[in-house]
C-alpha cells in the first residue's frame, strides 16, 4: 500500500504536551518537514522561547537551545556568527517576541540576522494561564485584562511583521494562519520560502503563524479555529509583507 | 618579548585574543569602552567576530549562544551594564556554559559614577543573577595581572563549563603600565561534544538549556553544579600573601586597593608597625585558609578588610577569621580611594585599641 503520510523525521519521538486543540502541533511540523525537505535537519539548531513552547528543545530532531523569556533572536545571532553554515530558526509566542523580546527581534531584523523566526500569534500569554499579551485584540478577554482589552487603557495590539517589514535587512517577512487546510499549505509554504532565503544569505526572515489556544480562550478546537478566522485575520491581515526577491 | 606599555582595556582585550577567543559581543559603557573598541578593531582582521549588541541584556544572550555553540567568547561591561547582564548569566551558569565576562567597577548604586569601585563585590561572588550558582571571580591587581588572568580565565571557564568573571575597576582599565604577553600554562581541556553546531546525522541532538521542571531533577542539577563548585574550590584559589611574618595587623585587601594597602604597610614598617596583607586574586573561591592560617598567628592582633567600596568583602573575612581575632573595616566609596595615609592611621587606631 502506497504511503500518504509519515511522520517527518525532524521531530523527535517525544508526544508533545500540547493542549487539546492548540495549533502549536501543526507549527512544530510544518517547520520540522521543511527542515527536512529542504535536506537541513542535520544542520539546523532552533532556539525554544519561555511560553507554551518551551519543551520545544524535546520536539525537534536538531540541536537546540533554550533561550530566557524574549532573547532567542540574541541567543541565535551568537549561534549563527559561530556556525554560518547552520539553519538556525527562533520559535518564539507573542509575549516572548512581540513584548519582553521586543528589542531583541528588531535589532535582529536590524542587522540582517541570517535566521529564521517562527513567530506563533494566538493573541495571549498561554503557558502562564491566559494574561494579556501585546497581541490581544481590543475587547478580548484575559486573566489581567477581565473586562477586556481597553485600548486607552491597554493601547492597541501590535502588529508585528508590518512592523518587521519597515526594516530594510529584513528579506522575508509573511502572516500565515493554520485554521484549515489551505491555510496551513500555504502556512508551509512561506516557512520553507524563509527557510530557502535564510540559506541564501539574504538576510532576516520571519513567518507570522496565527494559532489558537482553545484553553485559554474558552473555547473548543472548532470554536477557537473560527474565533481566530473571525477575529484575528481582520485585524492582523495575511500574507507576504516583504520579500526581498520581489523588491526592486 | 620585551615589555610594551598597554592601557588596561586594550591589554585584556588582546589578552582574550591571544587566548583563542574570536567572538565578543558588547555594549558601550564607560569605564571600558576600550575593550569592545580593541575587538571591533581586531577581529575583522584575524577572521573573529565582534558585534555591537543592541543592549547589555542581548549582548550577554549572544554569549549564550555562542558559548552553546562552543565557541571561546567574552563579553565586557561596567556596573550597571553588568546588573543588566545577571539573567544572562545565570542562564549561562544553569546551562553550564563556558565564557568570560568583564566587569571594570565603577561607582554606584544606580547610575552611580564612572571613577573606579569595588562595590560589585557582593553582586559577583554571592549570585548577582537569581538561583544557587557561583561564578569564578578574578581580581587582577595590575595590567599585567589583568593580562594573565584574562588568558586563564577562558582555560577555567573550558575546564569545568563555568562562566568566569573578571572583576577590574576603572582604575585597572584605564591605567598604562608595562606588560609582558606570555603563554599560559597550557591545561588539559575536555573535548566540547555538548556543543550545538548541528548533529551532521551523526549523533543525537544537543540541547543546551537550564529548565529542570521536575524538582527533583532541579535539584540534582544544583547538586551537581555544587559538586562542580567544590572542585573548583579545591583547584583554583589564588591568593597573594605579603609580609605576614610577625604582622601585628594583617589587611584585607584586592585589585587595586592592595597596592595601595602595599604602601600603608611600607609607611606603617618605618613607624616600626609590622602590617601584613592576605590578597585574595581570586574572589570566589575565596581564599578563606589564608586567613584562617593567618588567625592562628600569635602575633597577629587584629584583621582589617580595606576595600573601595562600603564593606562587602570584609564578610567573607569575618566568616573566615571566624571569631578568633577582631576584624575591621575601612572604605572608601563611589569612585574614591582610600589613600595609604588614611589606612595606616586607621591601622594605628585599631592596634592602639588592640593593645
Amino acid at each position: 500500500m502506497a504511503v500518504v503520510f509519515e511522520k517527518t523525521r525532524g521531530l523527535a519521538e517525544k508526544p508533545f504536551h500540547y493542549c487539546p486543540g492548540c495549533t502549536h502541533g501543526i507549527i512544530h511540523r510544518l517547520v520540522a518537514e521543511s527542515l527536512d525537505e529542504l535536506n537541513l535537519i542535520d544542520d539546523a539548531i532552533g532556539v525554544a522561547p519561555v511560553g507554551c513552547a518551551v519543551f520545544a528543545y524535546d520536539y525537534f530532531n536538531c540541536d537546540m537551545q533554550e533561550a530566557a523569556h524574549g532573547r532567542a533572536p540574541a541567543a541565535a545571532t551568537g549561534i549563527k556568527r559561530v556556525n554560518p553554515n547552520a539553519a538556525v530558526f527562533t520559535y518564539q509566542g507573542d509575549g516572548d517576541l512581540a513584548s519582553i523580546g521586543a528589542a531583541e527581534v528588531v535589532h535582529a531584523a536590524m542587522r540582517g540576522e541570517k535566521i529564521t523566526t517562527i513567530f506563533v500569534n494566538n493573541a495571549i500569554y498561554g503557558m502562564t494561564g491566559g494574561q494579556m499579551a501585546p497581541t490581544t485584540l481590543v475587547g478580548q478577554k484575559a486573566t489581567t485584562a477581565p473586562y477586556g482589552r481597553d485600548e486607552n487603557h491597554a493601547g492597541m495590539p501590535l502588529r508585528v511583521s508590518e512592523m518587521l517589514a519597515t526594516i530594510p535587512k529584513a528579506a522575508f517577512v509573511e502572516r500565515v494562519s493554520v485554521h484549515d487546510v489551505k491555510h496551513i499549505i500555504q502556512a508551509k509554504k512561506a516557512i520553507k520560502k524563509a527557510f530557502q532565503l535564510q540559506m541564501e544569505g539574504k538576510g532576516f526572515t520571519l513567518v507570522e503563524v496565527l494559532s489558537t489556544c482553545p484553553t485559554n480562550w474558552g473555547k473548543t478546537p472548532i470554536e477557537a479555529l473560527k474565533w481566530l478566522q473571525e477575529n484575528m485575520i481582520p485585524y492582523y491581515p495575511l500574507g507576504n509583507f516583504k520579500n526581498i526577491e520581489e523588491v526592486k | 618579548m620585551a615589555k610594551e606599555l598597554w592601557k588596561g582595556n586594550e591589554a585584556v582585550a588582546e589578552a582574550a585574543i591571544k587566548a583563542g577567543c574570536r567572538f565578543f559581543f558588547g555594549y558601550p559603557i564607560t569605564p571600558q569602552n576600550e575593550i569592545p573598541e580593541y575587538m571591533a578593531m581586531k577581529m575583522p582582521q584575524i577572521d573573529g567576530c565582534f558585534l555591537q549588541a543592541e543592549s547589555e541584556v542581548a549582548a550577554i544572550n549572544m554569549v549564550y549562544g555562542a558559548a552553546g555553540a562552543g565557541a571561546r567568547v567574552m563579553t565586557s561591561s561596567s556596573s550597571p551594564g553588568i546588573s543588566l547582564k545577571q539573567e544572562g548569566i545565570t542562564y549561562i551558569a544553569g546551562a553550564e556554559l563556558p565564557c568570560v565576562i568583564v566587569n571594570m567597577v565603577r561607582g554606584g548604586p544606580g547610575l552611580g559614577g564612572i571613577q573606579p569601585a569595588q562595590s560589585d563585590y557582593f553582586q559577583s561572588c554571592k549570585g548577582g543573577g537569581h538561583g544557587d550558582y557561583r561564578l569564578v571571580v578574578l581580581a587582577p591587581a595590575s595590567v599585567q595581572e589583568a593580562v594573565d588572568l584574562t588568558q586563564e580565565a577562558f582555560d577555567i571557564a573550558d575546564q569545568y563549563r563555568n562562566p568566569v568573571l573578571i572583576l577590574g575597576d576603572g582604575m585597572i582599565g584605564q591605567m598604562m603600565e608595562p606588560v609582558e604577553f606570555t603563554e599560559v600554562k597550557k591545561r588539559k581541556l575536555p573535548e566540547k561534544t555538548w556543543a550545538t553546531v548541528g548533529t551532521k546525522g551523526k549523533r543525537k541532538t544537543n540541547v543546551i538549556n537550564s529548565l529542570f521542571i521536575d524538582p527533583a531533577d532541579c535539584e540534582r542539577h544544583n547538586f551537581h553544579l555544587f559538586e562542580k563548585y567544590a572542585e573548583i574550590e579545591k583547584n583554583e584559589i589564588k591568593v597573594e600573601e605579603y609580609n605576614l611574618e610577625g604582622a601585628e595587623i594583617v589587611f584585607a585587601a584586592y585589585g587595586t586597593t592592595a597596592r595601595i594597602v602595599k604602601n600603608a604597610i611600607n609607611s606603617l614598617a618605618k613607624e616600626g608597625i609590622k602590617a601584613g596583607l592576605i590578597r585574595p586574586i581570586t574572589l570566589w573561591p575565596f581564599p578563606a585558609k589564608a586567613f584562617e592560617k593567618a588567625a592562628e598567628q600569635a602575633g597577629v592582633k587584629a584583621f582589617m578588610s580595606v576595600e573601595m567600596s562600603m564593606g562587602q568583602m570584609v564578610e567573607d573575612v569575618k566568616l573566615s577569621v571566624n571569631g578568633k581575632k577582631p576584624v575591621y573595616f575601612y572604605g572608601r566609596t563611589g569612585g574614591m580611594f582610600p589613600t595609604p595615609k588614611a589606612i595606616a592611621e586607621e591601622a594605628k587606631k585599631i592596634l592602639g585599641g588592640a593593645k
